[in-house]
């Protein structure tokens, strides 16, 4: 037996080689990275994978990857979806030959994501089907059904894991890796793939026609099921059914929606049987429209009429509470307890040694009235530093940042962005602020790696996610080619000049960059690059904790004087703030 | 319905509570007991609070709700404060002795409570607190901590010493197994019930 003890994201790339994969790309996003991580990780490969730079350009890749009627997979998170919507919506027109996978990981409770949005609601939206799973085995089975559904409907296929499944961990045997391959061959049909009004017309009427039959075959295929035990029944979804599982009580009807679209004279011919039904899911109340929809004398309960909630994510105690709200007796009740109060916050924060923290440092000291409009990636944890005034959705801290400047505001405006989102779908930002003239200083974080999600290669970084070498590319170049015509580049560890660097950018007009450059922290030590780490001479310190405001997870404060512990990481940073000069170079590494 | 051993690993972002929660699961393997596991990764991570949590004999979804923990393990005594209300009555506490002082507690120049406030405060509840950086450091390396952890908590976990030390070895980088065995050991006798 080979029961392995794995990873939701590390089953759901096992399933890909059990399906005989042939191409993926994806752009990383918490919860979904770990799926190409592994793909590209895996031993003896001999499929395509690839990180590209923004999920537009992944999904587009990969779908062209499908007509050519291999097996292909996407992989984002929900956001994600966001940027590859447009490709979404006429890939469903366009159909494909071979199996086309669209992972799309759903972050209910926001644990690391902008939003609560739900991937179900585009799948319905694109007309295409979608498979939810439950629980990490379901994910190994539905992944690798999905390929096959995707050939066989000829349609992409949407598989949706949320959090608790995709870093949720389970005892599982997985199946053998397949060694099976196909070659790619692009078959001219301009009806199919050239999408000008009279064929797309066509097209879109083939996928009406194919709805019907597709929701008939998601319950045909075990999917979707349901099992009447008595009058009144539950229907659940995804992770939250793992919880009804546990909970439900006998004699209570349980209907399972594994998959999208839900075929609606099935779900009509169970809902009528019950004289109650309560409705379980995480996120939108996509379960629970149809179900009213389909509900004739039937009382439905769910979160439209209140038992359950329309935002964040659910747990067993939240389900078992929505079970007696709704006049459900649950196998099991959970005590309502309270945190302690007065205990001391603990959030993430920028790591002993990051480079963000100087250039957020020197930024405030630069721009005590300044606007701040910042991005995605560990940066964001600027706001501690209160140098992160809007966060929206990759790419928008230049786009904001010109707008704000645009509408008359007189104060000026810093935005900052990481290298990987500066390639994801900064460029276009900074191109528009140069064309139209905006007053605007862009300082472009550059740690040479996409750090948040877990240290994903990008462009930048000089290799690409198989480890082949590939150049890294000159984001001076990138940002004067589209005009810029003022652009510096500074250690983000030199504290000097990267204030004479924004003190010129502030007495300038029109688009500023400054690249601030240090390689991640974490991604240098792996790579061997170690520094003599920093000690504070309590003979000289004078207790002014200005080193302390820094907010270093290295720099302590006891008995009146500052403190550097063994997470120091060496970057010399604060021996520069010292105003006593207390803080030199010590110690062995 | 089949009842589960429910632990919830607690600790700083960095301290190894995802080897800690490898281990725990890899041992279920080892005595065919099935398992379920949620862990934080991404943003929540990076020095923040952590919380993994895992159900052995669990078969349904991965996650604790409050008041229902069997077990805590603790890696960090404020830490232990802060999810003490996951333990059910009757359940157990297992910490590190220690408080790191959140880096947000010097800038913002807020009240950390010492070590012996904290333990007060877990006065009422079965509580033992071990010095988990001294037995790692014993054992040969402060980052062994994770695992002298475990093997406080192994005389409460339902699970044969011989599957706990059997899973660190297939879990720890092969060079560290010594010395992890020898944390686990340490730990084992510093909590001897």
């Amino acid at each position: 037996m080979n029961t392995r003890y794995m990873l939701g994201n590390e089953v759901i790339a096992h399933a890909c080689l059990e399906a005989e994969i042939d191409f993926a790309s994806g752009y990383p996003g918490t919860p979904s990275s770990e799926v190409i991580d592994s793909l590209r990780h895996q031993k003896d490969r001999d499929f395509y994978v690839e990180w590209s730079v923004n999920e537009k350009v992944a999904f587009e890749n990969a779908l062209a990857a499908a007509w050519t009627g291999i097996r292909s997979l996407v992989t984002m998170k929900h956001v994600g979806l966001n940027v590859a919507a447009d490709p979404l919506l006429t890939s469903a027109y366009t159909g494909v030959t071979g199996g086309f996978v669209i992972l799309s990981a759903d972050d209910p409770y926001a644990h690391s994501s902008q939003n609560e949005q739900d991937s179900r609601r585009y799948a319905l939206f694109a007309k295409i089907p979608c498979l939810d799973p439950a629980s990490i085995r379901d994910a190994h089975s539905m992944m690798k059904a999905a390929f096959t559904l995707s050939e066989k409907v000829g349609l992409p296929v949407l598989f949706r894991p949320t959090t608790r499944i995709c870093h949720s961990k389970s005892d599982i045997e997985p199946g053998d890796v397949g060694t099976g391959h196909r070659t790619g061959e692009f078959v001219r049909n301009p009806q199919q793939y050239v999408v000008i009004p009279v064929h797309t017309r066509v097209l879109h009427k083939t996928l009406n026609e194919k709805q019907a039959p597709l929701a008939k075959m998601l319950v045909e295929g075990g999917f979707n099921s349901a099992e009447v035990r008595g009058k009144t029944a539950i229907i659940s979804g995804g992770i939250a059914a793992s919880y009804v599982e546990e909970l439900i009580p006998e004699g209570v009807s349980f209907a399972k929606i594994g998959a999208y679209p839900i075929d609606a004279e099935w779900l009509k011919a169970f809902v009528d049987q019950h004289e109650t039904v309560l409705v379980i899911e995480e996120l939108s109340p996509v379960i629970e429209e149809s179900v009213r929809m389909a509900a004739t004398t039937t009382v439905v309960h769910g979160k439209m009429d209140g038992h359950l909630a329309l935002e964040g994510e659910l747990s067993p105690a939240a389900v078992a509470q929505a079970m007696v709200s709704a006049g459900y007796v649950p196998t099991k009740t959970y005590p309502v307890v309270e945190p302690e109060a007065g205990i001391p916050s603990r959030p993430p924060l920028l790591c002993a040694g990051c480079g963000h923290r100087a250039v957020f440092y020197a930024m405030k000291r630069v721009f005590k009235d300044g606007i701040f409009p910042s991005d995605i990636g560990c940066y964001t944890l600027g706001i501690q530093l209160g140098v992160v005034d809007t966060t929206i959705c990759m790419g928008a801290s230049i786009t904001v940042g010109s707008g704000i400047a645009q509408s008359g505001e007189t104060r000026p405006v810093v935005c900052t962005i990481g290298d990987s989102t500066f390639l994801h779908t900064g460029i276009q930002g900074l191109l528009n602020a140069v064309y139209n003239g905006a007053n605007i200083t862009v300082v472009i974080l550059d740690n040479r790696i996409t750090a948040m999600t877990g240290h994903q290669p990008n462009p930048n970084t000089g290799v690409t996610a198989t480890g082949v070498a590939s150049p890294p590319v000159s984001l001076e170049a990138i940002c004067r080619s589209v005009g810029a015509t003022w652009v510096e580049t500074v250690s983000s560890y030199d504290l000097t000049g990267l204030l004479e660097a924004l003190k010129t950018a502030k007495g300038r007009d029109g688009v500023k960059v400054i690249v601030a450059r240090q390689p991640c922290v974490i991604a240098a030590r792996r790579e061997g690059i170690r520094r003599k780490p920093y000690v504070v001479d309590p003979e000289v310190c004078t207790g002014c904790g200005l080193c302390v405001k820094f907010g270093c997870p290295a720099i302590e404060f006891h008995d009146g004087k500052a403190l550097i512990t063994s997470l120091c990481s060496g970057c010399s940073v604060c021996a520069d703030i010292c105003p006593a000069g207390a803080i030199h170079k010590g110690g062995a590494k | 319905m089949t009842e589960s051993f429910d632990v919830l690993i607690v600790g700083v972002g960095g301290q190894g509570t995802i080897l800690a929660s490898n281990i725990l699961g890899t041992a279920c393997l080892v005595a065919g007991v099935p398992v379920r596991g949620a862990e934080t990764h991404g943003m929540a991570q990076r020095g923040g609070s952590v919380e993994t949590h895992i159900r052995i004999g669990g078969v349904y979804g991965p996650l604790i709700s409050p008041g229902t923990a069997d077990l805590i393990i603790s890696f960090d005594l404020l830490e232990a404060l802060r999810y003490r209300h996951f333990l059910k009555p009757g359940g157990t506490i297992v910490t590190s002795d220690s408080v790191i002082v959140p880096t947000s507690a010097f800038t913002a120049g807020a009240e950390v409570p010492t070590e012996a406030e904290v333990m007060e405060r877990l006065a009422d509840v079965s509580c033992t607190a071990i010095d988990a950086a001294g037995l790692a450091i014993e054992a040969g390396t402060i980052l062994a901590q994770n695992v002298v952890m475990l093997g406080a908590a192994s005389h409460v976990l339902p699970l044969s010493v011989e599957a706990l030390r059997e899973a660190i070895s297939r879990s720890v980088p092969p060079k560290t197994v010594e010395t992890n065995i020898r944390a686990f050991e340490l730990g084992r006798e510093a909590l001897n019930p």
